[in-house]
């Protein structure tokens, strides 16, 4: 076990190091980080100070030592936009992006796992077809355009529902709905087949054999062994959910950290850029690292392979 | 009477000649034929864009006449038969222009990436030891490292352009195919063929080239099918977010994106690219199902 965490530890922090890496030598391939604060009061004086404060005259390596030692300490520099310490702008804007992802989370569950079952359960009749045709579009459609067309549905057609920005909770169902869409259909496929693989299994007939009632037979004997797969799959949710936050939260102007991170770069403001593409990594891995050793204790299979 | 009978038993036997709605019903159970007739319509609107459509999809085509709706609406008039953008551009134009640069960046990045993922995974397969390691770790990376953060980097570091883009793509989706060349690589040394090959004195280039690589084919082709309609969703999301091809170029992800600003006024500006996109990823992905099981039943387990 012991084996087991630090293998999965130093795989987290070598992809934590690899994204640095690749963040750093891209900035730095941006050309001299001195003249994104270069004003024409700048003097020769401040400019050779900045030089030394980052080590620009130091190897490369030097140079990333320096930068990711302030980056762990939480200073990613001055925002260039708002002139204060990235670190400010960023912390604010982490609540409302952990709000959405939680909210899609349990949509993509609550949504996803039954609708799997019914399929699976009812296979054959239009109950399959539907859940296999919201499956199949999952895989195809654009997540943004599925919110301008829910924001031109429920927003300006019916008026029924708050098209953008933070607010109660009508706020949350359309940026929910469209965050969720794809990984509630993939939770649906997952739960399908898994479902599809149990109720076919020996105990099941065995079950049946005895005289088990279908509710049983469906919830007791066949449901419990088929959620291991969607259980592993709702780690990876979270994978999807990063590349959806950034889409949602642009298309809902929805104030979190995906939506400053497009913002940041319009406005060219690397140190809020930056401060993002590592917080946010760094929550993807500590978030799948503990999923993996919560498998890693439930189930012995995955510990000792 | 002998024919009476044997034409009786012949009936017995093929059962009843089938209609022929029924035989056009069971050939397209049996192949992908919707799919197959939307990728060449999508080839042909990407080959033949020009001739297809007298307008500009960069200019609007007279002035004053933007915003207006599809043919069939009450405003609507047939010259524009999708309506016009927000800055007066034929939206049938510009989705015709916008299937070449979807197609042209699918293309590029499946092409040069599965290049680069077949070589690793044959010599990552063929090799073993430290260069497998090495180049398997490599892959993990690309495979965690978040894709949609780096590419705001990137955007905010490069020009957007064409290029930019497309190398971009190519770092993330190399890995794939090296994964699955790896694994078949492991199998296929293990034959005979390939032992005797060996013994021959063939070189091991030789024995990659001549004598494993095409045992992998039809899995490349496979998989590089089922990754054309991810290729071009991805693609279609950063031109949505606006660090894609650049403006004025029409891509679909970018129309979409303008569009949202004009749904009160005009919802075709942003329906209709959705629905290009949609259609093209569904018509890949059911053609590459088809070609899974139909050139490699080994994949089926996989997905």
């Amino acid at each position: 076990m012991a084996k087991f965490i630090g293998r999965r530890l130093i795989y987290s922090v070598g992809v934590m190091i690899a994204t640095s890496i690749i963040v750093f030598g891209l900035s730095r391939a941006a050309g001299d980080p001195r003249h994104l604060f270069l004003t024409e009061y700048t003097t020769t004086a401040t400019w050779d100070a900045w030089g030394k404060e980052y080590g620009l005259d130091r190897p490369f390596i030097v140079q990333y030592v320096i930068w990711m030692g302030r980056a762990v300490r939480g200073d990613f520099g001055t925002s260039l936009r708002d002139h204060v310490n990235a670190r400010t702008v960023i912390w604010e804007k982490v609540p409302a992006t952990l709000q959405l992802t939680v909210s899609s989370f349990i949509a993509a569950i609550v949504i996803g796992v039954p609708l799997g079952v019914l399929s699976a359960v009812k296979r054959g009749t239009v109950w399959d077809y539907l859940g296999r045709t919201w499956a199949l579009l999952g895989q195809a459609l654009p997540p943004y355009w599925l919110g301008v067309m829910l924001v031109l549905l429920f927003a300006v057609t019916w008026n029924l529902l708050p098209s953008s920005r933070r607010g109660d909770w009508t706020h949350f169902v359309l940026p929910t709905l469209t965050l969720a869409w794809g990984s509630a259909a993939a939770m649906l496929r997952l739960t399908r087949s898994a479902m599809l693989e149990v109720l076919d299994s020996e105990f099941v007939k065995f079950a049946r054999s005895k005289g088990s009632t279908n509710p049983m037979i469906i919830w007791k004997h066949a449901f419990r062994n088929a959620l291991i797969a969607p259980l592993t799959f709702s780690g990876l949710l979270l994978a999807g959910f990063m590349t959806g936050t950034v889409v949602t939260e642009t298309v809902f102007a929805w104030p979190g950290l995906g939506r400053l991170a497009v913002q940041a770069v319009f406005n060219n403001d690397f140190p809020v850029l930056t401060g993002v593409v590592l917080l946010v990594t760094a929550i993807y891995l500590a978030v799948n690292l503990m999923i993996d050793l919560t498998y890693a204790l439930v189930d012995p299979r995955i510990r000792l392979s | 009477m002998a024919l009476e009978a044997s034409a009786k038993t012949e009936a017995d036997l093929f059962g009843a000649p089938k209609s022929r709605a029924r035989v056009v019903y069971s050939f397209t159970r049996r192949y992908p034929v919707i799919p197959g007739i939307i990728i060449i319509v999508l080839a042909v609107f990407a080959i033949f864009a020009p001739l297809l459509t007298s307008y500009d999809p960069e200019k609007a085509e007279e002035y004053n006449d933007n915003g207006i709706p599809p043919f069939w609406q009450a405003d609507g008039s047939t010259k524009y038969i999708l309506g016009t953008d927000y800055l007066g551009r034929d939206v049938l134009a510009r989705i015709i222009f916008g299937t070449r640069i979807s197609l042209l960046v699918a293309f590029s990045v499946l092409g040069i990436g599965g290049v680069i993922g077949i070589a690793v995974g044959l010599i990552s397969g063929y090799f073993g030891g430290i260069i497998d390691e090495v180049l398997m770790r490599l892959v993990d990376l690309t495979l965690a490292v978040p894709f949609i953060l780096v590419a705001l980097v990137w955007a905010i570091v490069l020009e957007d352009s064409l290029t930019s883009v497309v190398i971009l793509l190519i770092m993330f989706f190399w890995n794939g195919f090296a994964r699955q060349v790896r694994a078949e690589t492991l199998q296929l040394k293990t034959l005979d063929y390939v032992a005797l090959a060996r013994i021959a004195g063939a070189s091991p280039l030789r024995i990659m080239y001549k004598h494993i690589l095409p045992g992998v084919f039809s899995t490349v082709i496979v998989i590089a099918t089922l990754t054309v309609g991810v290729v071009i969703l991805v693609e279609s999301i950063l031109s949505f977010l606006g660090v894609g091809v650049p403006a004025p170029t029409p891509t679909w992800g970018a129309m979409i994106s303008d569009g949202r600003n004009y749904l009160t006024s005009g919802w075709w500006m942003a329906f209709f690219p959705g629905m290009a996109i949609l259609f093209t990823v569904l018509a890949f992905n059911f053609l590459g199902d088809w070609l899974r099981d139909t050139l490699d039943p080994k994949l089926r387990q996989l997905n």
